[in-house]
């Protein structure tokens, strides 16, 4: 039931939206679906938590303590973005950079979108999972080109055929998985895709055929997780497409992207009885870790800025996983968690930012600090939480990811510092004189409303401080069924 | 020879499947391009229902329906009338040096054979033997993609990489389970679709499909 | 051995070089017919062969003994592949003094001999004709070999004869390797035999030429030689042809009856192949020069490919 509605909900909002998304109400909508769509997710985690893990739709879905959480913080941060896409939105469509139509495909593709992923999250089948993740990307391909600039219809062309071509890869990977799979479980019936048959059968997989299916299976869905060297459309789509969708690409769709990888990588490593998988993930990490804090210095663009930030951070994300064990698992998922929070922060705030000065070149957005303090103090915060100073939930994360790294694989150690500290001081550097220097523009006369920003904000610092025991206990559920080391 | 006709003709097919993706990787015209696709897709539908006659499996014959209604009417089809709405009927493109790109070609058909030797011996279908050709039209689609510079040819490209996969799928486990199928091909006729709105968005910023002007986006801007 | 053998072999031979040119005006009175022209008997190119024997020879006053001699020796390569190629019979002695790959060397013999007496004289479309005749050998030979290839590994043997028994007598079948072979031997043949898309044998167009460049300074015997060699070839490439694809009806034992039996097989091949030539030629417009290494490329493409087919599908 909840299930039911946790899908059907923002299935049945695009379909409505698609209608009458060209109503001066159709924002009010979008964010009524977002919120019941997170409602239904918070009764599905509260019954995972009383019932264990469940099984529904003849074994189609699947939804344990790995899943439900990135269900939950899907549905929520698809909610605060539905909350700050209202207010921007609307100063996009009076600027007339868009158009009542494009609006419509905004709001219905945004809630279409949302339910792509939480399928893909949820599927039990491989290749269900394929086609949700293929479907993500088209939904959110007419979205990228939404301003139709030249700039952003080449980024949404590359973020197409990137991926495209990089889902296919997957596609062919699945395939692979299921002709391993099919001589054990029989070709009768669907039973030979669905991940908990694979993950109670998968030490008999061949281990040959699942090593090459990993390889393309990375290759895939990583292209989609914008591990270097496959990120190319990952920063065109970040800075060219409307913010509020910047925001759930770099918070949500990367996560799930990730998730994917990391299923394949249970199944894969148990056949294989090696750490071959996990070495894999822990060298395209480490490329993009590196290959992404190069990159920040030469940006100019604020969203490209914290676009590449992003690769960065799955990169930590993807060595975390590819580490496996307990500590760094749990410590990968924290990650997710607040990475997710902390990026669509920022993007919220840089988009009201970037709306303010009329511009996305960082050297034209000056002195937030007098021009709008919330926006400026947002950003700052924002800048301070990503980069991983003390309190905040990133620093716990990076921390724990750092140290189980120094007894793990102590070569990678210097790396990921040296990496962390160029990202610092570039980032750092740039934002700093955005938020403080000096300007000549006037206050705006309108604060703008920035609770979906603080409550982000606020979330990090609480994971940094404090986990609550529940959470703790789910992340470490979660850590033990990814396994690995 | 042992092989039982249906095998052989089987095998001819794979081997004709594998010869068009050659043309399509040296055909200049357009037009041409989205026929052979055709071409190929008809090809592929006609091993599809050989298989499903020989192996007696129903949902094969679906899926050669699917692969009928998809990849040989509706989306050349498609194609067709894009072409014609967006007036490149005449566009050719100029091609780099088809010997060499040939060459190339047939280096990754080999590639491609050796990847797929160990998953062949694994197989037990009968049409094992031609999973390294599955492997090389993906290969080569891929290929085709990487050498054009009109968007039309390379999306051609890609559902011909498409085809190779599906193709792969069937001759290693006789086709993926019907609902996977049906969800891949629902997203493939959406992939056209929204390309569609994307072809005339370009059109109408760069008065072209030529991809060429799609690289004002590099890191020192 | 025994004599009986031998007499057969060089009448084997003999018929082989008389009929060659009659296949060369079968050819060409099918292209005539195709063409909607008047066609010319198919005696003509016997007849033209004739009217060059008597007239004078004409030769530059700086021409070496090689342009001489190089009208022989063409035309003798040209005898002995014939006399190698199994065209009637299988058994016969010749055919197995050689393998395929020699007769390929044979081949390219006769054109190193034929593109340096054309250089000899150092006119320049001479040189220009023989460059150009290197060009299409060298991308044409590596064409050559990769089919002959092809049907070694079906038959395990490179000897042409037993190539052309094995797969006269395995099973009916379909082969995709084979057919890919075919059609790129169809396509050397066209190149090396100066036809249409490569070359045009009736060009009077010098910049186009090739293989007519390389006859412009020869007259008389030496040009009637050539242009009997020129036509040879042409039947030694069909009869390769027929060895490798269709093997049926060629003698395997080598009795005279046997032999005289595989006559009108041959020449029903010969008239089917002759048209289908001439249908080709028609239907297809000259290349550019420099898009002829395109067209080679393509069928080297295909004899891989009927290579590669053949190692995966083992068909």
């Amino acid at each position: 039931m909840e299930f039911i509605a946790l899908i059907g909900l923002p299935l049945v909002g695009a379909l409505i939206l698609a209608v009458i998304g060209e109503n001066r109400r159709a924002p009010e909508i979008n964010v009524a679906f977002s919120l019941t769509t997170f409602l239904a997710a918070c009764a599905l985690t509260a019954r995972v938590i009383a019932e264990g893990n469940l099984l529904l739709i003849h074994k189609q879905i699947f939804i344990d303590a790995f899943n439900v959480f990135l269900v939950t913080l899907t549905a929520f941060v698809g909610l605060t973005t539905s909350l700050f896409s209202r207010p921007y939105m609307r100063v996009e469509s009076e600027h007339r950079r868009i158009r009542p139509a494009q609006l419509r495909l905004y709001h219905s593709m945004y809630q279409l979108f949302m339910a792509t992923m939480l399928i893909a999250l949820t599927s039990n089948n491989m290749g269900l999972m394929w086609v949700a993740m293929e479907a993500a990307t088209l939904s959110t391909v007419l979205l990228v080109t939404l301003y139709r600039t030249p700039a952003s219809l080449e980024a949404g062309w590359k973020y197409f055929v990137l991926c495209g071509v990089g889902i296919a890869q997957a596609l062919f990977g699945t395939i692979l998985l299921y002709f391993a799979a099919e001589k054990i479980l029989g070709a009768e019936g669907v039973s030979a895709l669905l991940w908990t048959d694979l993950n109670s059968v998968k030490t008999q997989l061949e281990p040959a055929v699942l090593g090459l299916a990993f390889v393309f299976l990375l290759v895939g869905y990583g292209t989609k997780v914008g591990l270097a060297p496959l990120h190319n459309w990952l920063p065109d789509a970040h800075a060219e497409g409307p913010t509020p969708i910047s925001a759930v690409l770099s918070g949500l769709l990367l996560n799930v992207a990730l998730y994917a990888v990391i299923r394949c990588k249970v199944l894969v490593e148990g056949s294989l009885q090696s750490d071959l998988p996990g070495r894999m993930l822990m060298g395209f990490g480490l490329l993009s870790v590196v290959l992404a804090a190069l990159f920040l210095w030469r940006q100019k663009d604020i969203k490209r800025l914290f676009a590449y930030s992003s690769i960065e951070h799955m990169g930590i994300m993807t060595f975390a996983f590819g580490m496996g064990g307990q500590v760094a698992n749990f410590a990968a998922l924290l990650h997710m968690t607040v990475h997710s929070l902390t990026k669509s922060a920022i993007f919220f705030a840089v988009g009201h930012a970037a709306q303010k000065a009329g511009s996305q070149l960082m050297d034209d957005i000056r002195g937030l600090i007098t021009l709008s303090p919330t926006v400026g103090w947002g950003l700052l915060l924002g800048t301070v939480a990503i980069l991983g100073i003390p309190p905040f939930g990133v620093f716990a994360s990076e921390f724990l990811i750092l140290t189980t790294a120094m007894r793990e694989q102590p070569w990678a150690t210097p790396i990921l510092l040296f990496a962390l500290g160029i990202a610092f001081a570039a980032i750092f550097g740039r934002v700093q004189p955005m938020v403080f220097g000096e300007t000549t523009a006037k206050r705006l006369p309108h604060p703008p409303a920035l609770i979906p920003v603080f409550t982000h904000l606020a979330l990090v610092l609480m994971l940094g401080v404090f986990i609550p025991p529940s959470l703790a206990e789910w992340y470490r559920t979660a850590a033990q069924l990814i396994g690995g080391q | 020879m042992s092989l039982p006709l249906d095998l052989q003709i089987l095998n001819s097919l794979a081997a004709l499947l594998l010869l068009v993706s050659f043309a399509m990787l040296s055909q200049r015209r357009i037009v041409t391009l989205v026929n052979l696709l055709a071409f190929q897709g008809a090809l592929l539908c006609a091993a599809t229902l050989l298989l499903a006659w020989r192996t007696g499996a129903n949902h094969l014959y679906v899926s050669a329906g699917l692969t009928l209604a998809l990849k040989v009417i509706v989306l050349p089809w498609l194609l067709h009338r894009l072409i014609r709405r967006l007036d490149v009927y005449w566009d050719t493109e100029p091609l780099l040096n088809v010997a060499g790109t040939m060459l190339i070609g047939l280096l990754i058909v080999v590639f491609s054979f050796g990847l797929a030797q160990p998953i062949s011996e694994l197989a037990s279908t009968a049409t094992r033997s031609s999973i390294g050709i599955a492997v090389a039209v993906v290969l080569l689609a891929f290929f085709t993609m990487i050498t054009r510079r009109k968007a039309t040819s390379q999306v051609v490209g890609f559902l011909s990489m498409e085809n190779g996969l599906f193709f792969g799928a069937m001759s290693a486990t006789y086709g993926m389970p019907m609902i996977v199928e049906f969800g891949v091909a629902l997203d493939v006729l959406v992939a056209m679709l929204v390309l569609g709105v994307f072809f005339f968005q370009i059109r109408e910023q760069f008065d072209s499909l030529d991809l060429q002007h799609l690289e004002a986006l590099k890191e020192d801007r | 051995m025994n004599v009986t053998t031998w007499i057969l072999q060089v009448l084997e031979i003999l018929a082989a070089v008389a009929a060659a040119p009659l296949f060369l005006g079968w050819v060409n009175q099918c292209r005539a017919w195709l063409q909607n022209r008047n066609a010319p008997s198919v005696l003509q190119p016997y007849r033209n062969i004739r009217k060059l024997f008597h007239k004078e020879a004409v030769i530059a006053s700086n021409a070496s003994q090689l342009f001489r001699l190089a009208p022989y020796i063409v035309f003798g390569t040209m005898v002995t592949a014939a006399a190698v190629i199994p065209s009637l019979g299988t058994r016969l002695p010749f055919t197995r003094a050689a393998d395929a790959i020699a007769l390929v060397g044979l081949l390219a013999t006769a054109r190193v001999f034929l593109s340096l007496a054309a250089m000899d004289v150092g006119t320049a479309f001479g040189t220009l004709g023989a460059r150009r005749e290197m060009m299409v050998g060298f991308l044409a030979e590596p064409a050559l070999l990769m089919v002959i290839f092809v049907a070694s590994m079906i038959s395990a043997t490179t000897a042409l004869p037993d190539i052309s028994e094995r797969l006269a007598t395995q099973a009916l079948g379909l082969y995709p390797s084979l057919a890919f072979t075919a059609v790129a031997f169809t396509m050397v043949l066209l190149a090396e035999n100066a036809r249409i898309p490569v070359d045009n044998p009736s060009t009077h167009l010098e910049l186009t030429m090739i293989h007519e460049a390389l006859l412009l300074e020869y007259s008389a015997r030496h040009l009637a030689l050539m242009e009997w060699a020129s036509a040879l070839k042409l039947f030694n490439y069909a009869c390769i042809g027929f060895a490798l694809f269709v093997p049926w009806g060629a003698a395997m034992q080598q009795t005279p009856l046997a032999l005289l039996a595989a006559i009108p097989a041959l020449a029903l091949k010969l008239l089917i192949a002759g048209a289908g030539l001439a249908f080709i030629e028609t239907v297809s417009a000259k290349l550019r020069v420099f898009r002829a290494p395109e067209f080679l490329a393509t069928a080297f493409l295909f004899a891989v490919l009927g290579l590669l087919v053949h190692l995966l599908l083992g068909a």
